[in-house]
C-alpha cells in the first residue's frame, strides 16, 4: 500500500533522513522506534505533506499514486491520514464542524455526495461511545483547552469516523496515563482491517503491548537499520538503542 | 416631476448671482453657498430647509478637517468634488448585463446573487428589470396598511416637514464633526423612516426597495424614528460591490428610539476595491448614532464592512432612557492597502444602562485595521454596565492590528468587562485541516467564519449568508 523507496530529506538545511526505505502492505500494523532526533516525526510529516520539507532524493508511493505530487489535501482524501503528536488549537471552530467538512470533503473527492445530517450523528455518537467521550466534546472548539489525554482521544477519534487506509500515528501515546492508554488503543486495535494499514510511531515498548505491531522497525540516524517482529521492541527496551546500533555496525 | 419642468423651474426661481450653467443637470466641482443653493432648489426644499443647510455650512468653514485618526491619506480638496450629479439617464446606462463589467457580473456570481436582481444592482436601465417595479408596490401596501414611513428624506422634508423639524439633527447636531457639518450642508439623498406608537414594522426595511436610479448619494442622510413601544429591523446596502466613482462617503445616521421602542441597524456593506496599491478606492467616513431616548429602549448596529480604501466610523449609543440598552456587533475586514479606524461609542447618561460591544477585525495582506472604542459613564449613571469584547485575527505577517480602547467612568456603581484577544491563522492550524482533507481555502473560511460567529448570528438571516460569501470572496488568495 505503502512504499517509500531511498527516501532522503532536508530540513533547514540539515539532512535527517538519508535513503529510508520502507514498505507497508495492507492489513499490517507497523510500529518504527528510535531516538530522539532519528527522523521518525520527519517520516510521517514528510508524507502528510508539511512544509519545510525539502525531499532531496527517493519517492513515495500510496496505492501505486505519487503521493509527492499530491496536494496535502489530496492525499487525505485519498485514505492517508495522520494523528498529530502534538494537535493544534482552532478557536471558533467546533469539533464538529471539523468532523464534517473533512468526512464531506472525502466522500465528495470519491465522487459521493455529503452524508446526510441524522446518519452523521449517528455515525458520530457511536465512534464517542467507543473512545468513552461526552458528547458535550463536539461543541468545543478543535482541541481548545483539551488536556494532552483529550487531545489524543480526538486523533482517533477523527481516525475513526473519517477510516483512513492508511493511519500513522505520531507518538499517540506521549502523555497518557494506563487508562488514557487502553483507550486510545482500543481505538486503534478496532481500526484493523484487512483493507487498512496502520504505522505507530512510537518512543516507549509499552504501547505496543496493547496494539501488537506485526512490524518493528528501528530507526536510526536517517535510516532504518533493522526490522523484526514484535519481539525486537521488547530488546529494544532491554538494550537500548545503543544497542542495537552496535549490532547494525 | 420631469427633467423638463424641473430645469424650467430652478431657472425661474434661482437666487441672483448664480453663475452655473443652469442647463445642465450636474453641477461641475466646487464648493459655496450657491452650489447649496442649487442643491435645495434641486430638491424643492422649503426655505427653512436651505436655511438649515447654510448655516451647516458657515459652520463647517469654521472647522478643521480631524487628523487623529491612525489612518494615512492624501488631503481631500473639498473644491474639486461635485456635489450635485444628476442619476444616469436610461441611455446612458448599460441596455443589458452584456455591457456590464465582466468581473463585477463574477463577483455577483460568486456571491449568489439572484440573477434577477444583477442587472438593477449593475445599473442597467431600469426598464429592463421587469420584477423590482411590482415587488416595490406590494411592499409600500403593506407597510401604508401599518402606518409606517418609508421614503426617502427628500420626500420627508417635503411631505412631513413638522417630523423632520423635531428630529433633524437632534441626534447628530450640526456642529458634530466636520464631516457631519459637511453631509448636513449638502446631503442628496437618504432614507427617512417613521413607526409610530405601538407598531412593529411588519418587514424588514431595506434600502434596496428605495434605490431605483443605483446612484448611491456620496452625502447621504438617514433618518429613523421609533415612538412609544415600535419596533423597526433596516437594512443597509448589500454584498455586491458598490461601483461609484464618487470618492469620499460623508454618510449621516440618525436613530432615534422612545420608551420601550427597538431599531436594529444592520449593515453589511461592500464597496468597490480600489486597485492593488489601494487608489481609487472609496473614503467611507460615516457618523452614525443612535439615541436611546426612551426608558427601556434599545438600539443595535450591527455590521459586516470590506471594501473601501479608508473606513473612519464608530456607530454610537446615546443611552438617556433608564434601563436602555446599546448594542455594537461588527466585523471589518481588510485586504490588499485597505485601512480601517473604526469603533464605536456607548454614552451611558441614564441609570441602569447597558451597553454590549463585540468587534472583530480580520487583517490580511498587507492592510492596516485599529478598533477605537470609548465607554463613557456619566455621573448620575447608577449601575450602569458594560461589556466590550474586542478580538483581531491577522492572516500572514505583513498587516497590522491595533487596539484603543477608552473608558472613562464617572459612576462608582458601574461595572465595566473588557476582553481582548489577538491571533493569527496560523500555518499549523491549515496544516491540520488540510491533512484531514479540507482545502486550504475551506480551512480559512472555516476558521474566519468561525471568528465572527457572534457577530453573524445578530444578523438578519439573509444578510448572514451573505455576509459568509462576502467574507469568502473578500478573502481570496489572503493566505501566501
Amino acid at each position: 500500500m505503502l512504499q517509500v523507496n531511498d527516501l532522503h530529506v532536508t530540513v533547514e538545511g540539515k539532512e535527517i533522513l538519508k535513503g529510508l526505505t520502507l514498505t507497508i502492505n495492507a492489513g499490517e500494523v507497523h510500529a518504527i522506534m528510535g531516538p530522539n532526533g532519528a527522523g521518525k516525526s520527519t517520516l510521517s510529516a514528510v508524507i502528510a505533506g508539511k512544509d519545510g520539507y525539502e525531499v532531496t532524493q527517493g519517492s513515495i508511493t500510496f496505492e501505486g499514486q505519487d503521493v509527492l505530487e499530491m496536494e496535502i489535501e489530496e492525499r487525505a482524501q485519498a485514505g492517508l491520514l495522520l494523528g498529530f503528536q502534538y494537535p493544534v488549537e482552532i478557536p471558533g471552530v467546533k469539533n464538529i464542524y471539523l468532523l464534517k467538512s473533512a468526512l464531506n470533503a472525502q466522500r465528495a473527492a470519491r465522487g459521493e455526495g455529503e452524508m446526510p445530517a441524522p446518519e452523521f450523528m449517528k455515525l458520530v455518537k457511536e465512534k464517542l461511545g467507543f473512545m468513552k467521550m461526552d458528547a458535550s466534546f463536539l461543541q468545543r472548539a478543535v482541541n481548545e483547552g483539551f488536556s494532552g489525554g483529550e487531545k489524543k482521544r480526538n486523533e482517533i477519534l477523527q481516525m475513526l469516523v473519517l477510516q483512513p487506509k492508511l493511519a500513522m500515528l505520531d507518538e499517540i501515546d506521549s502523555g497518557l496515563d494506563i487508562d488514557a492508554m487502553k483507550v486510545v488503543a482500543d481505538g486503534v486495535n478496532s481500526l484493523r482491517a484487512e483493507e487498512r494499514a496502520i504505522l505507530l510511531v512510537t518512543h516507549y515498548q509499552r504501547l505496543l503491548d496493547y496494539i501488537v505491531p506485526d512490524k518493528v522497525h528501528v530507526l536510526v540516524d536517517g535510516r532504518i537499520v533493522k526490522t523484526g517482529d514484535a519481539e525486537l521492541a521488547k530488546e529494544l527496551e532491554a538494550n537500548g538503542y545503543e544497542g542495537i546500533e552496535e549490532s547494525v555496525a | 416631476m420631469a427633467s423638463e419642468e424641473m430645469e424650467q423651474l430652478v431657472r425661474r426661481e434661482y437666487k441672483d448671482g448664480f453663475v452655473t450653467d443652469i442647463e445642465s443637470d450636474t453641477l461641475p466641482p466646487g464648493l459655496d453657498e450657491n452650489t447649496i443653493a442649487f442643491i435645495s432648489k434641486k430638491k424643492g426644499e422649503p426655505e427653512w430647509m436651505l436655511e438649515w443647510r447654510l448655516d451647516a455650512y458657515r459652520q463647517w468653514l469654521k472647522m478643521e478637517e480631524p487628523s487623529w485618526a491612525h489612518l494615512d491619506y492624501p488631503p481631500i480638496d473639498y473644491q474639486e468634488i461635485s456635489y450635485f450629479s444628476a442619476p444616469k439617464r436610461p441611455e446612458d446606462r448599460p441596455q443589458s448585463l452584456d455591457e456590464v463589467d465582466p468581473k463585477l457580473l463574477e463577483t455577483y456570481e460568486k456571491l449568489g446573487i439572484p440573477l434577477h436582481e444583477r442587472a438593477a444592482l449593475a445599473g442597467v436601465a431600469v426598464d429592463a428589470v421587469f420584477d423590482s417595479v411590482s415587488v416595490a408596490t406590494t411592499f409600500k401596501k403593506e407597510l401604508a396598511e401599518a402606518g409606517v414611513i418609508f421614503c426617502s428624506i427628500s420626500e420627508a422634508i417635503r411631505d412631513y416637514p413638522d417630523l423632520i423639524k423635531q428630529y433633524l439633527g437632534t441626534v447628530v447636531p450640526v456642529a458634530d464633526n466636520y464631516f457631519a457639518a459637511l453631509n448636513s450642508a449638502v446631503f442628496t439623498d437618504g432614507s427617512f423612516v417613521f413607526v409610530p406608537e405601538g407598531v412593529k414594522c411588519p418587514m424588514e426595511l431595506s434600502t434596496y426597495f428605495r434605490i431605483n436610479a443605483a446612484n448611491t448619494g456620496q452625502f447621504e442622510r438617514t433618518l429613523i424614528i421609533c415612538e412609544d413601544r415600535a419596533q423597526v429591523s433596516y437594512l443597509e446596502g448589500c454584498t455586491a460591490p458598490m461601483r461609484d466613482e464618487n470618492q469620499l462617503h460623508a454618510a449621516v445616521v440618525e436613530l432615534v428610539a422612545l420608551d420601550d421602542a427597538y431599531i436594529k441597524y444592520s449593515t453589511v456593506q461592500n464597496w468597490y476595491p480600489g486597485d492593488e496599491e489601494g487608489k481609487g478606492g472609496i473614503y467611507n467616513f460615516v457618523t452614525k448614532r443612535g439615541d436611546c431616548r426612551g426608558e427601556r429602549s434599545r438600539i443595535s448596529w450591527t455590521q459586516v464592512e470590506t471594501g473601501s480604501a479608508i473606513t473612519w466610523k464608530y456607530p454610537s449609543c446615546v443611552l438617556r432612557g433608564k434601563d436602555s440598552i446599546g448594542e455594537f456587533y461588527s466585523v471589518a475586514v481588510t485586504n490588499g492597502r485597505q485601512q480601517a479606524d473604526t469603533g464605536t461609542k456607548m454614552i451611558h447618561i441614564g441609570e441602569g444602562t447597558r451597553s454590549y460591544i463585540v468587534a472583530k477585525g480580520i487583517s490580511a495582506g498587507k492592510s492596516d485595521q485599529s478598533y477605537r472604542g470609548l465607554v463613557k459613564i456619566g455621573p448620575r449613571a447608577k449601575g450602569a454596565r458594560n461589556f466590550t469584547q474586542c478580538d483581531s485575527l491577522l492572516i500572514g505577517d505583513k498587516c497590522g492590528a491595533h487596539t484603543f480602547p477608552y473608558q472613562e467612568i464617572g459612576n462608582s456603581t458601574a461595572t465595566i468587562e473588557h476582553e481582548a484577544t489577538t491571533s493569527k491563522i496560523g500555518e499549523d492550524q491549515l496544516f491540520y485541516c488540510q491533512s484531514r482533507g479540507i482545502s486550504e481555502e475551506d480551512a480559512v473560511s472555516m476558521i474566519v467564519n468561525g471568528f465572527c460567529k457572534d457577530v453573524f448570528q445578530e444578523l438578519p438571516m439573509e444578510f448572514a449568508v451573505e455576509a459568509e460569501a462576502l467574507l469568502n470572496v473578500t478573502l481570496e488568495g489572503a493566505v501566501g
